[in-house]
């Protein structure tokens, strides 16, 4: 050890708030509602720097929207977002009881980040592709073309499972609405959607790709190849990073969050950054389709970091009382998405108490007919699955003879 | 038909496939506008344009995670990665993304996209520009990895793997880019132009995947090898008299079984060579087939002549690589059993 030197310290970051101790969210760093500006389209990278430390939001406290981040968006349009948010949660918490009931096998809710999907999906157009996380069931909820009764038969592996029973529930794929593949592997699909908006741009299309991302996986090294692509090519593409401050039992700080934003490391690689809160559907619609016009104006990707509060466990096999406080989200000072648009509607009297039980209401009836008719084409439970035959198929595009001779063992196992 | 070298073959498939296809798109590491470290792409960004042809950065991992976009989107993406040596940040995109795509999605994206590795040792390149690391990718289900053994097969497996649906890992030995080589380091080269597997077709052709050839027919034994090791079977068949016949796999998996088989029932003795290190590596796979498909036509053990399993050295390279005295001496233990 050299003289006069003290010893060397590893710094372990730790979240304020545990079981039992209130959290300090004053690290979120946050804007006043209206407060930040908002650049032209054709902004240079290095020109969003202040935008990637403060916070883009249009509702203030009363439910107004205020600043130059006010979306051009008619009552009719923010209706719709507040009935794919409420369809989003409602969906959710009928699936968390389908899981409880053993009817499926696992489930991962969206509580809380239900305004950054739908409201995004509302900023793109049939033909761009989205290249979700597992908590990305929005941008497939805020869509009127999209039935429930795939995704239940998906969420149930089922005889009408559109996966035939090879992923867990809520690995959804859905080409037709722009939906990629989801993957349990972390972060791969990041790179993969900037991949997607290169060839967009090679074949001279109008299409854009949206990547996301959670807090924790961007210390994957393909948050990090995705940046770098993104910037060199100028691909066509929002990197989308949904910051809900947990990655299952790890506050963001251990992820790289401290003292920095993850916006940020948008800058450092040349790319044009917005922070922005994820709980202000005016705010997610309006960021959204500034980056979305950049996209396809070929001025170049845009990372968007979305603020917001992971409100549920991470799973339906996690349980978030034994790591962070109970109450954590009523102190969480973005509040609620549906309830802040809900009151925003109100007050410019689009919305109404009565219309919000209503629309609950059927959207809850709506969610339960859907699951009626899923379970008619059975579930894991019961055994109505796709056959094991099914197994081998899409291996390879044609199946290899030691495919095609391991599918006649089996069967001729079965058989006895 | 005109001569040329494995990276001219290989080359000539690319530019084919450049002007045939609109949705082949060709990039990696140094691939563009200087043309590959082994020149295997020179000329093709100035033919096609930077849009097709392209350089991108040093990281495995984007070139193949972008490029399962790509394939996702309709484009046909060749891309290479500089070594064989360096995939390994690239391991999760191929594993865990483009050999599941098919399967997970129930078809609803794939990924037709073709890796391109130079591979092997026999160069002095000591550890991290020697490996011959297919086993990793034969013992993941949904890649098809092929490896040529000649310019006239380079280029017609090239295009066979651009053109199939399924992701496709296509090793090429870098020892095998000029000419033949079979172990024996002390004498001069022999380019492709002086051999006849050097004389390939100028137009379009394929060599299909899961084909196997019978690369010199024999009756003693028969010999499965596949890459830089083709030739040493060949040499090590010469040096010793016996009568082995050489199966070249091309594809190495899925493979081309019934031509195993059949070479085997024939001659009842059977060994296997391979660069790669000996322990769980591509040998005991053809091992298990061979015993499990032949076992009442073996006359004798099968043998395995395999590189030590020791990373690759670089001043012991030659005791290292399984050279035509060590595979013969297997051939002649074989033939003793």
């Amino acid at each position: 050890m050299s003289q006069g030197a003290s010893p060397l310290r590893l710094h372990v970051p730790e979240p304020t708030g545990r079981p039992g101790h209130e959290t300090d969210f004053s690290y979120l760093h946050l804007s006043r509602a209206g407060e930040v500006r908002r650049p032209p389209v054709e902004a240079v990278p290095a020109d969003t720097s202040d935008l990637a430390y403060t916070l883009v939001r249009v509702l203030d406290e009363q439910g107004r929207a205020v600043g130059p981040w006010v979306p051009e968006a008619d009552a009719a349009l923010l209706r719709r977002g507040l009935v794919a948010m409420m369809k989003t949660r409602i969906f959710d918490a009928r699936m968390l009881i389908a899981q409880r009931q053993k009817k499926i096998s696992f489930y991962m809710q969206c509580l809380g980040e239900e305004a950054i999907a739908t409201g995004h999906a509302l900023a793109l157009v049939q033909g761009d592709m989205c290249f979700p996380t597992y908590r990305q069931q929005g941008l497939l909820l805020a869509r009127d073309d999209v039935p429930m009764v795939d995704m239940i038969c998906e969420l149930m592996s089922n005889e009408r499972d559109p996966l035939k029973g090879r992923q867990l529930p809520v690995c959804y794929s859905m080409k037709r609405a722009g939906f990629f593949s989801i993957s349990g592997n972390l972060a791969t699909q990041f790179i993969q959607a900037v991949g997607w908006g290169m060839a967009s741009a090679i074949k001279g299309d109008t299409r854009i790709a949206s990547a996301w991302i959670g807090d924790g996986a961007t210390a994957e090294s393909d948050f990090h190849t995705a940046l770098t692509f993104a910037h060199v090519y100028r691909a066509p593409v929002i990197l989308n990073v949904v910051n809900n401050q947990w990655a299952i039992s790890t506050f963001q700080a251990i992820a790289g969050g401290e003292a920095t934003t993850f916006a940020a490391r948008g800058v450092g690689c040349g790319i044009a950054s917005l922070r922005v809160d994820g709980n202000d559907f005016l705010a997610v619609l309006a960021a959204s389709r500034w980056a979305a016009e950049r996209a396809r104006g070929n001025l170049g990707p845009t990372l968007i970091e979305w603020i917001t509060y992971r409100a549920g466990a991470h799973s339906t096999s996690d349980d978030p009382s034994r790591y962070r406080p109970a109450d954590d989200w009523q102190h969480f000072p973005l509040g609620d998405p549906i309830a802040r648009l809900a009151q925003h509607l109100r007050g410019i009297g689009a919305w109404s108490e009565e219309e919000h039980q209503k629309t609950q209401s059927e959207l809850e009836a709506q969610v339960s007919a859907a699951m009626k008719e899923a379970e008619r084409y059975g579930s894991l439970a019961d055994g109505h699955l796709f056959g094991p035959a099914a197994m081998f198929e899409d291996v390879y595009q044609t199946m290899p003879p030691h495919l095609q001779e391991q599918r006649r063992q089996l069967s001729q196992f079965q058989k006895g | 038909m005109p001569a040329m070298t494995m990276i001219q073959a290989l080359r000539s498939a690319m530019d084919l496939m450049l002007a045939r296809d609109d949705n082949v798109v060709i990039y990696g590491q140094d691939v563009g506008y200087f043309g590959g470290v082994f020149r295997v792409t020179e000329g093709l960004q100035a033919k096609y344009g930077r849009s097709r042809v392209f350089d991108a950065p040093i990281s495995e991992g984007g070139i193949v995670g972008s490029a399962i976009g790509m394939g996702a989107y309709g484009l046909r993406p060749v891309v290479e990665v500089q070594f064989a040596d360096y995939f390994y940040p690239a391991y999760d995109q191929i594993v865990s993304e483009a050999a599941r795509l098919r399967y997970r999605s129930a078809g609803d994206f794939f990924a037709p996209i073709t890796i391109r590795m130079p591979c092997g040792g026999g160069i002095y390149g000591g550890q991290t520009h020697s490996q011959s690391p297919e086993v990793l990718f034969t013992h993941v289900c949904g890649l098809r990895t092929v490896m040529p053994s000649n310019p006239r097969d380079a280029k017609g497996l090239l295009i066979a793997s651009i053109e199939n649906d399924d992701p496709v890992i296509f090793l090429e030995p870098k020892r095998l880019y000029n000419g033949p080589f079979d172990g024996h380091h002390d004498q001069p080269l022999v380019p492709w132009s002086q051999h006849p597997l050097g004389e390939v077709p100028e137009g379009y052709y394929t060599v299909p995947l899961e084909s196997a050839t019978v690369f010199r027919p024999g009756s003693a034994l028969t010999a499965i090898t596949y890459g830089t090791m083709v030739f040493v079977c060949e040499a090590a068949a010469r040096e010793t008299g016996i009568d082995v016949e050489i199966i070249d796999l091309r594809s190495l998996w899925p493979l081309d079984l019934p031509t195993l088989v059949a070479s085997v029932k024939k001659t009842g003795r059977c060994a296997i060579v391979h660069e790669a290190t000996r322990t769980s590596g591509f040998g005991a796979e053809l091992t298990a087939l061979v015993q499990e498909h032949c076992f009442y036509h073996l006359e004798a053990p099968i043998e395995r002549v395999a590189g030590w399993d020791t990373p690759y050295p670089h001043a012991q390279e030659w005791a290292y690589f399984p050279g035509p005295a060590r595979v013969g001496a297997a051939f002649r233990r074989v033939m003793e059993d």
